[in-house]
């Protein structure tokens, strides 16, 4: 069923973009379409019938040589099935709501075909997305990695004629092969130690690599920490986090769809799943996973501040996704990997139908993205409004604080992103506390610019162009049904899985297969009252005395006194745990005010947005006005491609032109013809009775040059 | 069939030599003949080669279907392959059918032409199979001429300029490797390859000339021959003759040259240099992976700065074949399996990009760059075409080209790796180059004139391709098919090289017990 489920795209993909001129466009749609309901519906038996034993299926052989042996094999654990349903659920979706949105697209012209290109497009991004999620061993992930890349690469440059897109196109593929970089050296490193690159191996192997120390470049590294750090930049460029960014925003050139799947649901989510992935490594990490709560916060903090001020509709839902991959890579520094799992999830459903809705109107609105030609598109698009506000609910992270009845009450951001800011609280690092702030504070900028985004669109007054807004319309139904699907999605997904995700340890534990610790069985009646007793929370002590009065008395109904902590080997589940890492657990038991500060922010971020955009249209143009710099310097992103124009791509092109010209022509063709200085005169004489037709002339010669050495050999050789 | 492999080696040169001899003028009808002649000669050897691929024994790390006679002045003549030639053997077959297809609009002095690249042909397989050192070098050397006659007669405006830079690049060095030859028989008494491969040369330090020289005599020939092989490779910095030539030769010279001469330098390399002097190897491989470190990511750049396509994918295979260098002279089983696959993978990947160049310059009658943009427009099958061979230049996995990149890498991680961390930037900058010349190429808006008439491949030129996709996805997916074959061979070279060296320094310890 796995291999169906993960060949069924692929196939798709084939029939449709080869086949289309056999079958016709439309019927080569359908069937891609077909066969991703088909791998959908498979996904979800799959995870619903899942009981969480890793199950590994081999496909066949691939890379071998020596000790490395590679195959095209299937895993299948609770972080693979997860994985499964979120991106064929978004996908077939996709499929779906692109019939409706690739109908008439006016960077083609008529008769042109685009669409079946398109949806091949699609169906390969699945199944190489599929490949990266199923994968056993480094490498096939790897192959998704790329796999997936190419698929971007080809659907940001989907509309050819466009200059823009061609560039935003290898852009988004270079600086994630910057990412690969970091990827592949990881790999290397692992084979290195390891001498292979199944997971099994690599995992079992992860407390020894713990111990070794390893020679990289000028110095001397705990092998796990810079396997950790090379793996993490591979996932800083998949997952645009800070300093690998760039490329997101730009990605926003592809059609809408594609932001939806790619862009937002999936691929820039396999950063998030890479770490999750080799938590056991992960966990032997601590500096480096430091340097990935800080640089999660630090994205997350920033990409907000930029979403504060951008125009374009698409680019404000990119740095919003940019924004809560920091916060998912944040929740997996922490140590909290079912969090990080938790938010990836959620975030698909609702994040997905943001950029739908998004395309929605753009359709609806022949293609116009500036907000600021939007406004009062509520009454035109009705099921758009209330998808996108469905939407603006789930991620600026509405519910009802401190209310817990078996599960919170809230939209699915608000279930995983408060219990992403609790954990980073509940990690008493210090990096664990500046998370906590810019996550609080990013929470506020995000139900600010999400806000705004719905009152420039839906609310006030139709600005821009009369003609597009008396020509407004609602999308037609297949471009709806996705909508509804993903709301049901972004209400439901929080509370529903609420408990196998963020809820007690042995909720969780049995959710993604890991084993618990025998011994904190046999203590945990007497916790309450003898808690400390435990050796192996030795290494938390310090901050979680600080909760112990909280402990007994809040805790959303998990003070019986039952606090297991995860055991086993790393490899035994779908993720690790580390001995003494409780911040899971430690996460329920925040004071109340860490609790209902993302409420505030959220609420405040609302008042705000409704103070300047509903009440007082006239501030914000006066607010740029008054904060120029600031303004500008949030508008330009931070100068992040202005900076990299300088320091990478004009050296880079300046240093190829130079190694060309002065390298290449001036020394060593000048330092080789110097060397033959004698010969050449010579040679240009031959060159003039060359051109006239000798050249057989002097290959004879060359013949009979080679015969005579040969002979000469020979003769002086054979005695 | 016990003489195999000279049937396959010499069918081009009896068809080359039945043109020759029967074949007159050169009208319509005999141009036809010539080139459905050359067609069936080249696609007989590629038909006959198979057997060998099919009885080849891979467990079997010796050479295999040897053939043995006495030749002429008291020279033997001895043919043989083993896992690591074998392939070589089968890639130049593969190759020569597609390159005569490819040549199928020349119009000038087409029998010449098809009996240059015949001959060629059979010098490269004779320098794949030859197990002699007079009969390698004859093949090695004498492969020159027909290369420097089809880029000096069909090649482009500045041929000859380009022709004599090739010739005197490369025979400048050849002239050491002879002298090497020379010296290696006084040694061993030898000319036989199995045997040299046998005896041990030499490694007392001696002075010369007042310098001493570490790994003596072994150092001294490993370096002579490191001057052929090296000008043939090519490595930085000797590789300027590549992008001259090649800019200079026609499609189907460019194909040769790309797909199956290069590879001369890498197999010298494997069948010479590593094999016959291991200890001189180990000294001199920091300075190989240092040159190819840099080769990687000095050519990478300079490829970004090019104007002309062939110049362009001419710089991009100097810096592939830096993988090829680094690869074996990490010297472990990743690392030269990576080396011999990225070889292959590189002659099917970079002679499709060349016929790439070819299709849109027989149409346009340029390669420059900015004379084309938007071609996919007009041209939607040569772009998904390009497309492919682009991605796999740039090491997608699923392609042929990734698995050589990615294995060289992995080897060389484990010896060097600051070889390694700068080798491995090059996937940076190859996805920069190749994907940015696409864009100029293929991408945008068709809007200059010139090109508004411009033709999308036809039948001949897709069944061209059709092989070359098929062997890039095929070996990609399932590389296997290479490395089952090559594997035991590389396995046992590795022995045989740890053993000498493990040799090596036990007598150094105890000579320096001694004193």
């Amino acid at each position: 069923m796995e291999t169906i489920l993960l060949f069924a795209p692929l196939l798709g993909s084939l029939i449709c973009g080869f086949g289309y001129r056999i079958i016709g466009e439309r019927a080569g749609q359908i069937i891609a379409t077909g066969f991703l309901f088909l791998s959908c519906l498979l996904s979800w038996v799959v995870f619903l019938t899942f009981d969480g034993v890793t199950e590994q299926i081999q496909i066949a052989r691939w890379i071998e040589s020596g000790s490395l042996a590679t195959d095209w094999s299937i895993r299948l654990d609770r972080l693979t099935a997860i994985m499964l349903v979120v991106i064929t659920t978004v996908s077939a979706l996709v499929h779906l709501y692109s019939f409706g949105y690739m109908a008439h697209d006016e960077h083609f012209r008529e008769g042109e075909t685009y669409r079946s290109r398109f949806f091949a497009y699609l169906s390969f991004f699945t199944f190489a997305m599929l490949m990266l999620v199923t994968a056993d061993n480094l490498v096939q992930l790897f192959f998704g990695w790329e796999g997936v890349g190419v698929a971007s690469y080809l659907l940001i440059g989907f509309y050819i004629r466009k200059p823009s897109a061609g560039a935003a196109a290898i852009k988004a593929f270079v600086v994630n092969r910057v990412g690969d970089f970091g990827f592949a050296l990881g790999i290397f490193a692992i084979f290195f130690l390891v001498d292979s690159i199944n997971f099994s191996d690599v995992f079992a192997a992860a407390p020894e690599i713990a111990e070794t120390e390893l020679e990289f470049l000028w110095t001397t590294w705990n092998a796990a920490e810079l396997i950790a750090f090379l793996l993490f930049i591979g996932a800083m460029g998949k997952s645009a986090q800070l300093i690998l960014h760039t490329w997101l925003p730009d990605a926003m050139e592809g059609p809408t769809p594609v932001s939806a799947l790619i862009h937002a649901a999936t691929m820039v989510t396999a950063g998030v799943f890479l770490v999750c992935r080799m938590s056991p490594i992960m966990e032997f990490a601590d500096t480096a996973m430091t340097f990935v709560v800080y640089l999660g916060a630090a994205t997350a903090f920033f990409a907000a501040t930029v979403g504060l001020v951008q125009n374009d509709i698409k680019r404000v839902i990119a740095y919003s996704t940019c924004s809560q991959l920091g916060y998912m890579f944040v929740a997996a520094g922490v140590g909290v990997y079912s969090v990080a799992m938790f938010h990836l999830f959620t975030h698909a459903f609702f994040k997905a139908m943001l950029f739908l809705g998004a395309g929605s109107v753009i359709h609806g609105m022949h293609h116009e993205q500036d907000m600021r030609n939007y406004g009062g598109l509520r009454r035109k698009m009705p099921y758009t409004f209330w998808a996108m506000m469905i939407g603006t609910l789930a991620i600026t992270g509405v519910g009802i604080p401190l209310l817990y009845v078996g599960f919170p009450i809230g939209f699915a951001g608000f279930v995983s992103k408060d219990a992403v800011i609790e954990s980073a609280y509940a990690a008493g690092t210090q990096a664990g506390g500046f998370a906590f702030w810019a996550l609080l504070i990013g929470a506020l900028f995000t139900s600010f610019y999400s806000w705004r985004l719905m009152f420039l669109t839906f609310y006030g007054a139709p600005r821009g162009d009369k003609h597009t807004h008396e020509h407004a319309h609602e999308s037609p139904a297949v471009m709806l049904i996705p909508l509804g699907v993903l709301a049901i999605g972004s209400v439901f997904a929080g509370m529903v899985w609420y408990k196998s995700f963020f809820g007690s340890t042995e909720a969780v534990a049995k959710f993604f297969a890991v084993p618990l610790q025998t011994e904190v069985h046999a203590v945990a009646d007497g916790y309450a009252e003898d808690g400390k007793a435990d050796d192996s929370h030795s290494a938390k002590d310090d901050h979680s005395e600080a909760y112990d009065g909280e402990k007994t008395g809040d805790g959303k109904g998990y003070d019986d006194g039952h606090h297991a902590e995860f055991g086993g080997a790393p490899g035994d589940g779908a993720i690790y745990i580390g001995e003494g890492n409780t911040v899971l657990d430690d996460a329920h038991y925040v004071p109340n005010w860490v609790k209902v500060s993302p409420f505030v922010a959220m609420l405040l971020g609302f008042l705000t947005a409704y103070q300047m955009y509903i009440r007082r249209p006239d501030w914000p143009a006066r607010l740029a006005e008054n904060q120029r710099p600031l303004y500008l310097f949030l508008l330009n992103k931070w100068y992040f491609d202005e900076l990299y124009e300088v320091i990478f791509v004009r050296p880079a092109r300046f240093l190829g032109s130079f190694l060309w010209r002065r390298g290449d022509g001036d020394v060593i063709d000048g330092g080789i013809n110097g060397l033959a200085m004698g010969v050449i005169p010579f040679f240009t004489r031959l060159a003039g009775r060359a051109q006239s037709g000798y050249l057989f002339h002097y290959a004879a010669a060359m013949v009979l040059g080679i015969v005579a050495l040969v002979f000469w050999m020979s003769m002086t050789g054979i005695n | 069939m016990d003489n195999l492999l000279s049937i396959v080696t010499f069918t081009p040169a009896v068809g080359a030599l039945i043109m020759a001899l029967f074949l007159r003028g050169d009208d319509e009808a005999a141009q036809k003949n010539a080139k459905w002649l050359s067609l069936i000669a080249t696609g007989f050897t590629f038909f006959v080669s198979l057997f060998i691929i099919t009885q080849f024994d891979p467990q079997d790390t010796g050479f295999q279907f040897v053939e043995q006679r006495d030749w002429v002045f008291g020279l033997t003549y001895k043919m043989g392959v083993d896992g690591i030639s074998v392939l070589f053997v089968m890639l130049t077959t593969f190759t020569m059918p597609l390159v005569i297809a490819a040549s199928w609009d020349v119009k000038r002095r087409v029998k010449e032409y098809m009996i240059a690249f015949l001959l060629l042909e059979t010098l490269m397989l004779g320098v794949f199979m030859a197990l002699d050192l007079v009969l390698f070098y004859l093949f090695f050397e004498a492969g020159l001429i027909p290369m420097f006659l089809i880029i000096g007669i069909w090649g482009g405006a500045n041929r000859v300029y380009a022709s004599f830079k090739f010739f005197l690049y490369t025979f400048l060095g050849s002239v050491l490797m002879l002298v090497a030859m020379i010296a290696m028989y006084v040694d061993a008494g030898t000319t036989d390859i199995e045997q040299l491969l046998a005896h041990s040369f030499g490694t007392e330090q001696f002075s010369l000339l007042g310098v001493q020289v570490v790994g003596g005599l072994q150092t001294m020939l490993w370096l002579a021959f490191f001057a052929s092989f090296a000008v043939k490779m090519p490595m930085w910095p000797v590789h300027t003759w590549l992008p001259d030539a090649h800019v200079q030769a026609p499609t189907a010279g460019s194909v040769v040259l790309a797909a199956i001469l290069l590879k001369m330098g890498g197999y010298g390399f494997l069948r010479f240099s590593l094999p016959m002097f291991p200890v001189a190897s180990e000294i001199m491989a920091p300075l190989v992976l240092w040159l190819s470190a840099i080769a990687i990511v000095y050519t990478s750049l300079v490829a970004l700065a090019q104007q002309d396509m062939k110049k362009l994918i001419a710089y991009s295979s100097v810096a592939h074949m830096g993988y090829v260098t680094m690869g074996i002279f990490a010297a472990n089983q990743q690392g030269i399996d990576g080396a011999i696959f990225q070889m292959l993978s590189h002659g099917f990947i970079s002679g499709a990009l060349f016929l790439c160049v070819g299709v849109i310059y027989d149409r346009m009658h340029t390669r420059e760059i900015d004379a084309y943009g938007g071609l996919v427009n007009k041209m939607p099958a040569y772009a998904a075409i390009f497309m492919l061979f682009t991605m796999a230049n740039v090491g997608l996995p699923g392609t042929s080209g990734f698995v050589g990149e990615f294995l060289t890498l992995m080897g060389v991680f484990q010896v060097n790796t600051w070889v390694a961390v700068i080798a491995t930037t090059g996937v940076i900058l190859s996805a920069a180059y190749a994907l940015w010349l696409y864009r100029r190429v293929v991408m945008g808006d068709l809007i200059k004139e010139s090109l508004k008439g411009i033709t999308d491949m036809t039948p001949r030129e897709k069944w061209i391709f059709a092989p070359l996709i098929i062997m890039t996805i095929g070996l990609g997916v399932y590389p296997s098919l290479v490395t089952d074959v090559i594997g035991p061979s590389v396995g046992a070279l590795i022995d045989t090289r740890t053993a000498a060296l493990s040799a090596f320094e036990m007598s150094t310890q105890v000579a320096a017990g001694g004193y």
